[in-house]
């Protein structure tokens, strides 16, 4: 299979069917509408119930202002880290081989399933005063970045894994029988059709990293311009009466969180073309 | 395609026959209940001794409990309620405004307050810092853990006994408004919840812990050793039970309502550290002797809804000041 | 070298951000022996939670599979206007803190919301399981989607073109042909997305009425415990949590025996 034949596209759908593809299409957009687009439909008309000008003002108050810049700040690095190791985690997982693999990989996608609560309280209890290693890293931001770095594990690594899996290693191994150094396999051979998925993963766990709330809510320190995300800033707003301050600032991340997924997949389009030239 | 579409219709369904089953829900004879978090085991025991009794005889009661604010809005946005158990008057009074608790809800003699707490300072083992009053919070190297008054509407009893304190000891307002700068420079950490606030100072952060001496007494009761000391000058935390629109029409939650200020009930309050209202179920509780409630007007407490415009308006209020100027 | 630098590095890396605190969680959980961990997940309400946690995943899981599934192929194999931004869109359910997941929800189906005319008919949405399952569909919608597109990209379509010039309907090519390919992805989507259906608290806990016995998931009674003090118990009904979730990567193990790359 040619790896690098990424992005022969084909109109009208090969494998969708004709006819068939259109009501698909159509289910899918219902499906889309009713479980994603409706409720943020809600929300954005809320946040201007009351007039443009309350709407931004409610966005660019200082604390909200403050907020979102360390909320988008650490979730961009988060999303870096979980790029460099969540593939190589992924690699090690399907490449290598070692005692305890499987186990390894069976409990990656742990914290998806462990309730935010249990998750603060153990990072917490490992990472913050009284834990055993003496590291206390709770209430600054590298505890949030900690505690992001958790809940957004399994994105990257479980986007990789599948690509590799189906990666044929013919190319790889016919470039190592002709001298080529492992790293400028990796380079040229096996990155290029990597990065798609790495993507794929990175957008996820930038949004995950820009909404999470329960993880880190505990570790983090709620203190304004310092150490309090958008997230507890908003849930602020909404407890104390402030549910249109709330809903703007919620739709002022969504949309700077849209316009960064949106050059992401930008940004891969024009990678597969550029490499296919 | 054919099985594509089976899916589909089984899936659709399914759906329906969810929503169908759900809509059949409480009938007859049922009272729901929603509550904030803290006193569950006390309604638990409430509930059990209220079935015991004739006019709770075969009534269902569903339980709801969570956080004060987060159940008023979940009331307000429709989920079914007899009976509000919040932890403070202006939860309530936001349903008020919704039309969904009639505007006399406070109207019987005990003013639609069910139990009583004080502001205490929670210690470490021994009271190595020697903490006993407002002054010492704001001794050099104190620290002080409370939530945050904006995400925790509990953690505003804790902004208005400091505040109180500080004008029942003579200061001018001024010069209270300047303690509250003062004291929340000394706040490392804003928890988002009294629960967590208690979790993080057990873990060991911070030298004193700003809470409820219900929440003390009840964290002792559950294995987490918790010293407190109860300042001389402090306020007096009142919390309100309601009757709403709905809970009017059920004769069975009238009843369980009243039920609420029984022996049986204001007992099951006492033994999870509340302070009984009702005068002869007395616990041995010393009354601290500089208490204070939200309606003192000689210390400049004027009742939660100007006490809440002033300190508490998400952006003009006094904290939101002084959260601004703790961080900048 | 360079292959244990790189298992060193990932392992390390894991070690201090999964597996302390994962095996912290198992710790803390049997700390005081099997008993007290085994009466804390037995009770009652417990049990419910966790079926009704069961319930949302049997039908979150599936739905948002056949919706992934479809859409990765929408985008990837046709071309149709607004794609990237349906792209983009996909993701943005994780962006959304669990409380603003509940309050949009609120503003469409509570009371005096767009759709809150439902519950005066009987068709209760919120403080019921329907809201709960939206909810849940919500938070879980783009874990098939986004492991499905990437690999079809790789993929390519040779196979599948040369199957069509075969005869094949497209039906047949999509069951034998890419199905198959796209198997690992599908499965790891999978995964992820009953992972996230059965550990979802914030926003399942506000559109739910966290009323017990009723509306109350497993991560909701989690937090219920945290409350009481009971904090074994939180642990306790975590664990079982993470071993549903380790079952879902054991039993796609079972169904696609790994093949070594």
């Amino acid at each position: 299979m040619a790896s690098n034949a990424a992005v022969l596209e084909r109109p009208a759908g090969v494998v969708s069917g004709r006819a068939g593809g259109a009501v698909a299409r159509g289910m899918v957009m219902g499906y889309l509408s009713v479980v994603v687009l409706l409720p943020l439909a809600a929300l954005t008309w809320s946040a201007r119930a009351e007039g443009l000008d309350s709407f931004w003002h409610q966005a660019t108050r200082p604390e909200a202002l403050a907020a979102l810049e360390l909320t988008l700040g650490v979730a961009a690095i988060c999303a870096l880290v979980n790029a460099v190791a969540g593939t190589t985690i992924a690699w090690v997982l399907v490449r290598d081989s070692f005692p305890g693999k499987g186990t390894v990989d069976a409990v990656i996608d742990l914290p998806f399933a462990l309730p935010t609560i249990v998750a603060g309280l153990t990072l917490l209890a490992l990472y913050g005063p009284g834990g055993p290693a003496g590291i206390d890293v709770a209430f600054t931001r590298l505890g949030l970045l900690v505690a992001l770095l958790f809940v957004t594990l399994p994105f990257v690594v479980r986007a990789v894994q599948p690509v590799l899996l189906e990666l044929d290693t013919e190319v790889e191994e016919a470039a190592a029988s002709l001298g080529a150094g492992s790293i400028a396999i990796f380079r040229r051979i096996v990155f290029p059709s990597l990065l798609p998925a790495i993507l794929s993963g990175v957008a996820l766990a930038f949004a995950r990293a820009v909404g999470e709330f329960g993880a880190v809510v505990l570790i983090s320190g709620n203190i304004p311009f310092k150490t309090e995300v958008s997230s507890v800033y908003i849930f602020g707003q909404l407890q104390s009466g402030n549910g249109t301050g709330a809903a703007a600032v919620s739709v002022v991340l969504l949309a700077i969180s849209l316009g960064v997924l949106l050059l992401f997949g930008v940004f891969r389009r024009w990678w597969t073309k550029h490499e296919y030239v | 395609m054919k099985d594509r579409m089976r899916v589909i219709w089984i899936a659709l369904l399914g759906v329906a026959v969810l929503v169908g089953s759900a809509a059949g829900a409480s009938k007859g004879g049922s009272i729901d209940l929603v509550a904030y978090s803290t006193p569950k085991d006390a309604y638990g025991k409430i509930i059990s001794s209220f079935q015991k009794t004739q006019a709770g005889n075969g009534v269902d009661i569903s339980q709801s409990y969570g956080a004060s604010g987060d159940q008023a809005r979940a009331v307000a946005a429709g989920q079914d309620a007899d009976v509000v158990a919040l932890s403070l008057d202006p939860d309530v009074n936001m349903l008020v405004g919704r039309g969904l608790v009639p505007k006399n809800w406070n109207g019987n003699s005990h003013r639609g307050i069910v139990s009583d707490s004080v502001v205490v300072f929670v210690v470490r083992d021994g009271n190595p810092k020697k903490v006993k009053g407002w002054g010492d919070l704001v001794r050099p190297g104190i620290q002080v853990i409370t939530p945050n008054p904006f995400t925790s509407g509990g953690a505003r009893w804790n902004v208005m006994a400091a505040y109180g304190a500080q004008r029942r000891a003579g200061k001018s307002d001024r010069e209270a408004i300047a303690y509250l700068y003062k004291l929340f420079k000394h706040v490392p950490v804003q928890p988002a919840s009294a629960r967590e606030a208690l979790q993080i100072f057990a873990q060991g952060k911070g030298d004193v812990l700003l809470t409820y001496e219900n929440e003390a007494i009840y964290a002792e009761k559950k294995g987490v050793h918790t010293e407190y000391r109860t300042p001389k000058a402090t306020l007096l935390i009142e919390t309100p039970v309601a009757l709403t629109k709905s809970g009017l029409r059920k004769p069975a939650a009238k009843a369980f309502y009243k039920y609420l200020w029984s022996s049986t009930a204001q007992k099951a309050f006492a033994d999870q550290g509340y302070r009984p209202v009702v005068k002869n179920i007395s616990k041995g509780y010393h009354k601290p002797p500089g208490l204070f409630t939200i309606g003192s007007a000689k210390y400049g407490l004027n009742g939660w809804v100007k006490v809440n415009k002033r300190f508490f308006h998400p952006e003009k209020g006094i904290m939101a000041k002084v959260e601004r100027s703790v961080g900048q | 070298m360079s292959r244990y630098l790189l298992r060193l590095g990932a392992l390390g890396y894991l070690a201090l951000i999964l597996l302390v605190p994962v095996g912290f969680v198992f710790y803390r959980a049997f700390q005081h022996g099997l008993g007290p961990a085994w009466d804390a997940v037995t009770s009652h309400q417990a049990v419910h939670a966790l079926e009704l946690t069961l319930l949302m995943a049997a039908i979150a899981v599936p739905a948002n599979t056949i919706f992934g599934v479809v859409l990765a192929l929408a985008l990837v194999r046709t071309r149709f206007p607004g794609r990237g931004l349906v792209n983009a869109i996909v993701d943005l359910p994780l962006a959304l803190s669990p409380v603003v997941v509940g309050l949009a929800l609120f503003l469409l189906y509570g009371r005096g919301g767009w759709l809150g005319s439902f519950a005066d008919h009987g068709l209760k949405i919120l403080f019921a399981v329907p809201g709960m399952v939206l909810a849940t569909m919500f938070v879980s919608l783009p874990f098939v989607v986004r492991e499905v597109v990437p690999v079809l990209r790789e993929i390519g379509t040779e196979q599948e073109q040369a199957a069509e010039t075969l005869g094949a309907s497209p039906f047949q090519t999509f069951w034998k042909i890419t199905l198959p390919a796209i198997r690992w992805a599908v499965a790891y989507g999978v995964v992820l997305t009953t992972a996230r259906a059965i550990g979802e608290f914030g926003a399942v806990s506000v559109v739910s009425g966290r009323i017990e016995g009723r509306t109350e998931t497993l991560p909701l009674y989690v937090q219920a415990q945290f409350e009481q003090f009971n904090v074994q118990g939180a642990y306790a009904a975590s664990v079982v949590l993470a071993l549903i979730a380790i079952a879902t990567v054991v039993g796609l193990r079972l169904v696609h025996p790994r093949e070594e790359a």
